[in-house]
């Protein structure tokens, strides 16, 4: 797997959205917002090839057309808003989750035992995101991840988030809602309006 | 040993029961009096042109009439399996993959069990393949039917976690294992549970049928054996292979889940 490769949208289509060019540079953030309904989930399903979309997606060198699914999306991981579990142990769906990266999501290891069901949203969330981290992908793909989370909560799983984004050089698409957040994580800022990605300014989204 | 004649006036009796049973229903206010004097008509008229066309073959033995004979069966059972399913694949993938799983494993173990094991001259006696292949065929049709109707409604129900699960990179056949392993489990129940309890609890239909028309139990009970092997080995396959292509169908070349090929539930 090689790290620290590009993640390049070229004239990506889906539903509204048509024509979609985009450069993230290793270990970039870009965030994504627009109304509820404009596409952003859409873009990030289509990033992730699983609808039929037009344009193309590069990691690298490597062509999304040209890539297996299975492995595309292991490298080019979505993280969606809402997660879901297969098995009833969490451990199950964590193989060697790092004690370390546990403890700064708030868990105690042996939260590896629970059910999940009796998991809240809150937990299921911040699990999905070390699930997909701990899978060792080459680009993220992020999908409202604090959505379910109290303030507190919040800055410690950006802070997690961030620190692992940088280490590992993973470029990032990351839609948010809060413009708090966006000014935190955020090296860069577009927002659909109209079936367009817009640039926004630092600063000039109030 | 001869079978004692049963005529058409003693039959009449055991219809009026069923007239007089249907009279209770009514008078009960319990609304099945309708439903159930069609089925009954049903049966008479089934079975009675069925006898016809039997009568028929039998005096003809020509293979070319036994094989259209196995052909209209096996379309007919091929409908039944897609009329069966809630939300069923479309495009005629529900009606071609039904047919073409039963038509692999009925035929080829009936052919199988009339030429290697039972042997009759010549093997495609009438007598002998119609009754076999409607017992694999009937047998089959249900697991088959039981197992796609499972299976596209499972993933139906659960596409977001075959979705999360092939976000996180699996591959489709790892995303959707768990709902092909209970497709084939819905599949195979009915037959397994049928042997476990034949002769237990249930004196099987055909075993019954048999000593009824004076065959010796023990060549009923073997017949009754190897029938219900071959019955479990046409269910298997065919579900097998229904489940195999059924859930191929779901997903597409990129491996996304595709339930827009699925029909939406009538009603």
């Amino acid at each position: 797997m090689s790290a620290h490769d590009a993640l390049r949208l070229e004239r990506l289509a889906i539903g509204e959205l048509a024509g979609v060019d985009l450069t993230l540079a290793p270990g970039e953030i870009l965030c994504l917002s627009g109304a509820s309904g404009s596409g952003k989930s859409r873009l990030l399903r289509a990033v992730a090839d699983l609808e039929p979309h037009g344009g193309e997606a590069w990691l690298g060198e490597l062509a999304q057309s040209a890539t297996p699914a299975h492995e595309w999306r292991a490298r080019v991981m979505l993280v969606p808003a809402e997660s879901h579990w297969w098995a009833d142990r969490v451990g199950e769906h964590l193989a060697g989750a790092e004690p370390a990266d546990l403890e700064a999501l708030g868990f105690m290891p042996e939260v590896l035992d629970w059910q999940v069901s009796r998991l809240s949203s809150g937990e299921k969330q911040r699990l999905a995101l070390l699930r997909a981290v701990g899978r060792e992908p080459a680009a993220l793909l992020l999908d409202e991840p604090t959505a379910n989370l109290d303030e507190a909560t919040t800055r410690r799983v950006e802070a997690w988030l961030t620190a692992w984004i940088r280490a590992r050089g993973w470029p990032t698409l990351w839609v948010a809602h809060d413009p708090a957040q966006i000014e935190r994580v955020a090296d860069r800022h577009r927002r659909i309006l109209d079936g367009r990605l817009e640039e926004r300014e630092e600063g000039a989204w109030t | 040993m001869d079978v004692i004649e049963l005529a058409w006036w003693q039959l009449a009796l055991a219809a009026l029961l069923v007239v007089a049973l249907a009279g209770c229903s009514v008078v009960a206010r319990l609304g099945m009096a309708r439903s159930l004097l069609v089925a009954a008509a049903r049966t008479v008229i089934q079975l009675a042109l069925v006898g016809l066309v039997l009568e028929v073959l039998f005096a003809a033995s020509r293979l070319h009439w036994v094989a259209l004979m196995a052909l209209g069966m096996l379309l007919i059972a091929g409908r039944e399996v897609m009329a069966r399913q809630q939300r069923r694949l479309l495009g005629g993938w529900a009606f071609g993959i039904g047919t073409v799983a039963m038509f692999l494993s009925s035929f080829t173990v009936t052919v199988l069990t009339l030429t290697v094991i039972i042997g009759p001259e010549p093997w495609y006696r009438p007598q002998y393949a119609i009754p076999l292949l409607g017992m694999m065929l009937g047998n089959t049709m249900t697991g088959v039917a039981l197992a796609l109707d499972r299976l596209t409604d499972t993933a139906w129900r659960q596409r977001a976690v075959i979705e999360n699960r092939l976000m996180l990179g699996q591959r489709w056949q790892e995303a959707v294992g768990d709902i092909r392993r209970e497709a084939m489990r819905s599949g195979l129940m009915p037959t397994i549970n049928a042997m476990a309890a034949a002769g237990v609890v249930s004196l099987p239909g055909m075993m019954t049928g048999q000593i009824l028309a004076g065959s010796p139990p023990a060549l009923a009970v073997k017949y009754q054996i190897l029938v219900m092997f071959t019955i479990t080995l046409g269910t298997g396959f065919g579900t097998l292979a229904a489940v195999a292509a059924g859930s191929r169908r779901l997903f597409d070349g990129r491996e996304r889940l595709r339930l827009d090929r699925l029909a939406t539930p009538r009603g």
